[in-house]
């Protein structure tokens, strides 16, 4: 059985469209002209692809695959690989706008400034989310969130894509 | 106990790679996925992730290398593992002190992996056969048998350039009997469905059964290298000369040495690899060792990163975190 909390928090085009303005006002507040985007591999990176477009961003998408900096690797091994990261600017100096689907425990977020640092060392980097979720583990907090909520232990949500390239948030509970 | 399952471990992951013989293709084609993802590393100013952090691989070469080990050293660096080189002619066997008690002195010392070349075939299998359960043994070759991630990164350079195994026609020309080179890559090349493999190299350099490992045999270079998508030379080793195996330097390069006018025989995108070092006007003309459908420094580039992945596969599985083996 599959319980959806906050349902009406879940239209994703409209957290999408508030993401993206959001963004646009925080990236005026701090005077930030040309930007760069990173998106995290899977469903951050077709977040990141929708900012992209709609924040008319000059310089390419870079993709990120935290794979290699996973804190869980001794224990989990090493993971079904997908695209590995690609960043086609040089990161130095630049203001990065780091985007993820879910913000959870930070240890993903927390990975991906570690890969962005062996990449060089950028002006700053801002984290951009369209899911903030309670119970963080680590002192990370994301800069814009289009939403946020409270989740049980065993729910899960998961950003899925559509056949006609839309996206879509689901809720998933696990069985105990 | 068979080979292959030595290899892997209860949850059916790659523990030890001491050959390609045996092991499953979807358990290759991983190898070489992993290996294009690690490719990406040695593009960025900062050459090195933190997967490997805390690991400690030792590189045991009883028998000189220096392609071999210094990859194996940078694969195992670029994973932030530390490495100890133990050169082995100077160090405790030459004191008396057998194989395993230095091995067993090694793992008191916390070591994770054991990169073992040895002038033995069977030497890195034996090795895996008396380790404790969490350490892991990389074959970085051993006597004529096998050399596995030489071959995987083969794999790897053909791949790159010729995408589907299973329409290509692949032929290695040289010492095929004293090659553990060629045997790693015929098994593979079985395994990832090659359809047609084919050795080339005089008579006394092909072993009998060669035609059982699904190999065609030519004696004739010309023939053998008719419309090939891809041709892999061997070293010449001098000693098999000596050995009166063969006949002279000149003789030999002028029947199976590659010149740029044999290789016309093969298709116009052929691509030419060696696994190195080259004996140039022995094996292969300068020229075609230089020209432009040579990959052989292409092959070493992508050592690293299979080497990278194989050290990856085998010292991050869940069942070395849960203890048990």
């Amino acid at each position: 059985m599959t319980e959806r909390p906050q349902n009406q928090d879940l239209d994703t085009p409209a957290l999408l469209d508030i993401l993206s303005s959001e963004l646009r006002n925080l990236l005026q507040s701090r005077n930030i002209e040309n930007p760069v985007m990173i998106g995290i591999h899977t469903g951050g990176l077709w977040v990141a692809e929708e900012l992209h477009k709609t924040l008319n961003i000059h310089q390419p998408l870079g993709a990120l695959n935290i794979t290699f900096y996973r804190d869980d690797f001794t224990r989990i091994g090493m993971h079904p690989q997908v695209q590995p990261s690609n960043l086609p600017f040089s990161v130095d100096d630049q203001h990065i706008i780091l985007v993820d689907d879910v913000l959870h425990t930070g240890r993903t977020i927390r990975a991906a400034l570690n890969e962005i640092f062996d990449y060089g060392r950028p002006a700053s980097v801002m984290l951009a989310v369209l899911v903030e979720r309670g119970y963080r583990e680590l002192p990370i907090s994301a800069d814009v969130a289009a939403t946020r909520i409270e989740l049980k232990q065993n729910q899960h949500i998961k950003l899925n894509r559509n056949e006609d390239l839309s996206l879509s948030l689901s809720i998933e509970e696990e069985a105990k | 106990m068979k080979q292959h399952d030595v290899q892997l471990d209860n949850d059916g992951k790659l523990r030890h790679f001491l050959t390609t013989e045996g092991l499953k293709k979807q358990m290759l084609l991983d190898i070489l996925d992993h290996a294009e993802n690690f490719s990406s590393v040695s593009n960025r100013q900062v050459k090195k992730v933190p997967l490997l952090r805390g690991k400690t691989i030792a590189n045991l070469f009883f028998e000189a290398s220096t392609r071999t080990r210094t990859t194996f050293e940078l694969a195992a660096k670029r994973l932030s593992a530390d490495v100890l080189n133990i050169n082995i002619n100077t160090s405790a066997t030459t004191k008396g002190e057998s194989l395993l008690d230095m091995l067993h002195n090694l793992e008191s010392m916390q070591v994770d992996m054991f990169v073992v070349r040895h002038n033995s075939s069977g030497a890195a299998h034996f090795i895996a056969q008396h380790v404790a359960p969490h350490i892991s043994v990389i074959n970085a070759g051993d006597g004529s048998h096998a050399h596995p991630t030489q071959a995987m990164l083969d794999m790897f350079t053909i791949r790159r350039h010729k995408q589907d195994f299973t329409k290509l026609t692949v032929a290695i020309v040289g010492d095929i009997m004293h090659s553990r080179v060629a045997r790693s890559q015929i098994h593979a090349l079985n395994t990832l469905g090659v359809p047609e493999i084919r050795v080339i190299g005089p008579q006394t350099i092909i072993p009998k059964e060669a035609a059982h490992l699904g190999v065609h045999v030519h004696h004739d270079m010309q023939q053998g290298l008719q419309n090939a998508d891809v041709v892999i030379m061997l070293r010449l080793q001098r000693e098999r000369m000596e050995g009166a195996l063969l006949p002279s330097e000149r003789e030999y390069f002028h029947m199976f040495g590659l010149t740029e006018e044999k290789l016309k025989l093969a298709k116009p995108d052929a691509i030419v690899m060696h696994p190195g070092p080259i004996n140039r006007g022995v094996e292969i003309e300068s020229s075609v060792a230089d020209g432009p459908q040579s990959v052989i420094l292409e092959q070493v580039t992508h050592g690293i990163s299979v080497r990278m992945a194989v050290m990856s596969m085998a010292l991050g599985r869940s069942s070395l975190a849960e203890g048990q083996n």
